[in-house]
């Protein structure tokens, strides 16, 4: 893991003891070691699929409906239970009223025994305990007096909320929510007393009605369950539904990336097969209609490549075979000068250089067309660049002489082996040797040979005229001169350089020029060792040490 | 004697051309303008070397090559027009030694004629012996033989010129460029695929298993060798 990334208390735990604290920082490490992967995994598949997203996002947004109309959905049930059972209750603690008045009847203030005789039929009437209204029709009685010495003699099974007592107190029937025992039950359940206040001969007693809950709750706990396992069912056929419609979507747009992708990779053939005629049919057809034109425009331009190539191959042998028996003759008139008159030998001079310079013309355009119509290949084989450089440096050997050109060779000790197309890399490098003993100007050309473990490099550096600021884009350019003045004492064809990028391009490499005027040029090229490998760098620098551009 | 060359050209003007300059360097040409008259003229003619042109009508210069080299080891240089590469390697692997594109220097021409005509004659009666010990090949340098394993290997000139240079420093491993200088007689750099061209074939000649080579090995990244003795 990353120490930078180390994941760090919030501040205000330094409080804590060290040993703490080290123990939950060691803990934060353990968990982040362990979730990363893990969320990584679930954030790549969440970017990468479709029908994720969708089925998560529709679990959520229908969670959250689901529970608000559940919620809705209990909270009115209950409120109709519960007020039902409301009234009713209400409705029995007023029919018993008369009962408890009729109780009373006859008792005198004062008289404990009456008084308690009184309460019990009250408390224990069984016409009334078993009375048939409905779903209150269980309840239990509890009656009070305000005097306290009453109290005392009175049985108690159950005790009253302070509350409810000081507004049956006032004289008024009052309701109250609050837990009850029931008989035969231990413990006490949700429930709701009914007080209403009795005032007899025998004093002012209050009259309690205690209903358990226990139905309406285990009603209430039924539509809880059935609201919920209902709204779970729906959820997950609103997911199942959603996975299933983006499949429905999601898999021919994926068979389509997939085709896609295949024809990107040259299988100009692939097809999607199409059914139906809905919006993913289309999407299909047009695909296909694309896959089709695609497919006859490149068709088209193979043939045109395939004409170029025949062509340049006709025009070639047409050209060449007229153009050696020309120079043939023109050799053979040369051998053969000093017999004629001094134009005349002068004349056969002219006609051999214009034909060397036709014939490297004509080489280059053909090489170059070659190109254009793709029909070059490489013939790669392992090769030891130094050889190659050795090889390109005798050759300009000649030139060198000719313009008074130190030629300068850097080789390292080692082989410098990488897969290459020997022939067209010591093109190239003739090429640049050409170029840098032309533009010279009588100072020393260097080459140097480098290598690192994926790449190979040679620069050719001259000290001569060197390039204007922007030419070193330029020089790779066809028939594209620095100096037209100086242009025509130069052998060039004008293509050379052309034709040795597009050599080097061939093998995935690079070439690249720098110049700065007064300091030369130096031109560089780097290949992959491997025949087909990426370059991410050159082990030599383009730019020469200590001359600022 | 003036050594005998066919011309085997469609272009009248160059094979004109080409016989006042192969008659003013000091050779015989004999010409032929049609691939299908060109085997009948070769036996005829009995050339010491032949010029190939490869675009020829009636008959193709590559199947012109294969009729000449299944009856004879006579050299053949190909006059090319095409500088593709499959055209180069199919005339060379169709038989011819040497290839010139066009337009060649009539000096560059007959240098390659002259060293595709040019005997080794040294004196002695040398015999090299080269390959695994249980089944050398020996060469007979004077007699121009070649025998393995009792029988006689026909080789063309210069494909026993290759193995004798290889043959004759059996630890030395050869350069393309060394061969192509010893052999061919290039004086500097040339195609180095005449080099791997021909060692294919002299190896399906040679070889027991040309896909294993024992005679003729490959040191990679360098050149060839002989093997050992």
């Amino acid at each position: 893991m990353n120490p930078a990334a180390r994941r760090q208390l919030p501040g205000g735990f330094e409080a804590l003891p060290a040993w703490i604290y080290q123990r939950l920082q060691s803990t934060l490490d353990w968990l982040d070691r362990r979730l990363r992967p893990a969320v990584a995994g679930l954030s790549t598949r969440w970017r990468r699929s479709l029908q994720l997203r969708v089925a998560t996002t529709t679990i959520l947004v229908t969670s959250f409906i689901v529970l608000l109309i559940g919620q809705f959905l209990v909270d009115q049930i209950g409120n109709g239970v519960l007020k039902a059972k409301r009234d009713a209750s209400i409705t029995q603690a007023s029919l018993g009223l008369e009962a408890a008045n009729a109780a009373f009847d006859g008792v005198a203030p004062g008289d404990p025994v009456s008084i308690r005789q009184a309460v019990d039929q009250i408390v224990s009437d069984p016409v009334q305990s078993t009375a048939t209204l409905g779903s209150g029709a269980l309840f239990s009685k509890v009656v009070r007096s305000i005097d306290q010495a009453v109290n005392r003699q009175l049985p108690v099974s159950q005790p009253i909320p302070d509350a409810l007592r000081r507004q049956v107190d006032r004289g008024t029937l009052a309701v109250q929510y609050a837990p009850v025992r029931t008989p035969g039950q231990a413990g006490e359940v949700p429930g709701l007393i009914v007080g209403q206040p009795i005032t007899t001969q025998a004093g002012a007693f209050e009259l309690y009605y205690l209903f358990p809950l226990t139905a309406e709750q285990r009603t209430l706990s039924l539509v809880q369950r059935t609201v919920l396992i209902a709204g779970l069912a729906l959820v997950l056929l609103v997911a199942m539904i959603a996975a299933l419609v983006t499949r429905q979507v999601v898999r021919p747009v994926r068979v389509a990336a997939q085709t896609a992708g295949r024809l990107a990779g040259g299988e100009l053939s692939q097809r999607i097969q199409v059914s139906g005629e809905d919006d993913i049919a289309l999407l299909g057809e047009s695909f296909n209609d694309m896959a089709n034109s695609l497919q006859q425009q490149i068709q088209r331009l193979e043939n045109l490549s395939r004409v170029q190539q025949r062509f340049t191959s006709d025009v070639s042998h047409e050209l060449r075979t007229p153009l050696t028996t020309i120079r043939m003759a023109a050799e053979f008139l040369y051998t053969s000068r000093t017999d004629f008159a001094p134009e005349l030998a002068r004349a056969v001079e002219l006609l051999g250089n214009e034909l060397d310079r036709f014939e490297s013309l004509l080489g280059d355009l053909l090489e170059i067309s070659r190109y254009d119509a793709g029909a070059a290949h490489l013939e790669t084989e392992q090769a030891d660049l130094r050889g190659v450089v050795e090889r390109a440096v005798a050759a300009a050997g000649p030139l060198a002489d000719r313009h008074g050109v130190e030629l300068r060779c850097e080789l390292p000790d080692a082989p410098v082996i990488a897969e290459m197309d020997a022939r067209r890399i010591e093109r190239v490098l003739r090429n640049l040797l050409g170029n840098a003993l032309d533009h010279a100007e009588g100072r020393p050309v260097t080459v140097r040979v480098g290598f690192d473990a994926s790449s190979v490099a040679v620069t050719v550096r001259d000290q001569g005229v060197g390039l204007r600021p922007g030419e070193a884009a330029l020089v790779f350019n066809r028939f594209w001169r620095a100096d037209p003045s100086r242009s025509r004492l130069t052998g060039g064809t004008g293509l050379g350089l052309a034709i040795s990028l597009e050599d080097v391009r061939l093998h995935h490499g690079w070439l690249q020029a720098w110049g700065a005027r007064g300091h030369g040029a130096v031109f560089r090229m780097t290949l992959p060792r491997v025949a087909g490998g990426q370059l991410s760098g050159s082990p030599l620098p383009l730019e020469p040490p200590g001359v600022l551009a | 004697m003036k050594p005998r060359v066919l011309v085997v050209d469609d272009d009248s003007s160059l094979a004109e051309m080409l016989g006042i300059m192969l008659r003013s360097e000091g050779f015989e040409p004999a010409f032929v303008p049609d691939g299908s008259r060109a085997l009948a003229a070769f036996r005829e003619v009995k050339p010491d070397i032949v010029l190939l042109d490869l675009m020829l009508p009636g008959m193709s210069g590559i199947d012109v090559c294969r009729a000449v080299r299944a009856e004879s080891g006579t050299p053949i240089i190909m006059l090319t027009a095409k500088t593709d590469t499959v055209d180069i390697v199919l005339g060379l692997e169709s038989g011819a030694d040497d290839y010139v594109v066009k337009p060649f220097k009539p000096k560059e021409l007959t240098a390659r004629m002259r060293a595709r005509l040019r005997r080794y004659d040294e004196a002695g009666g040398e015999t090299l012996q080269i390959g695994p010990p249980d089944s050398a090949v020996s060469i007979d340098v004077q007699a121009h033989q070649v025998v393995r394993d009792g029988q006689q290997i026909s080789l063309t000139p210069l494909e026993f010129d290759l193995l004798v240079a290889l043959a004759r420093k059996p630890r030395q491993v050869f350069t393309r460029e060394v061969l192509l200088e010893q052999v061919w007689g290039y004086r500097h750099a040339a195609d180095t695929r005449l080099v791997n061209v021909h060692v294919q074939r002299l190896r399906s000649k040679v070889e027991r298993d040309p896909e294993r080579p024992e005679v003729v090995l490959t040191v990679r990244g360098v050149g060839y060798k002989a093997g050992p003795p």
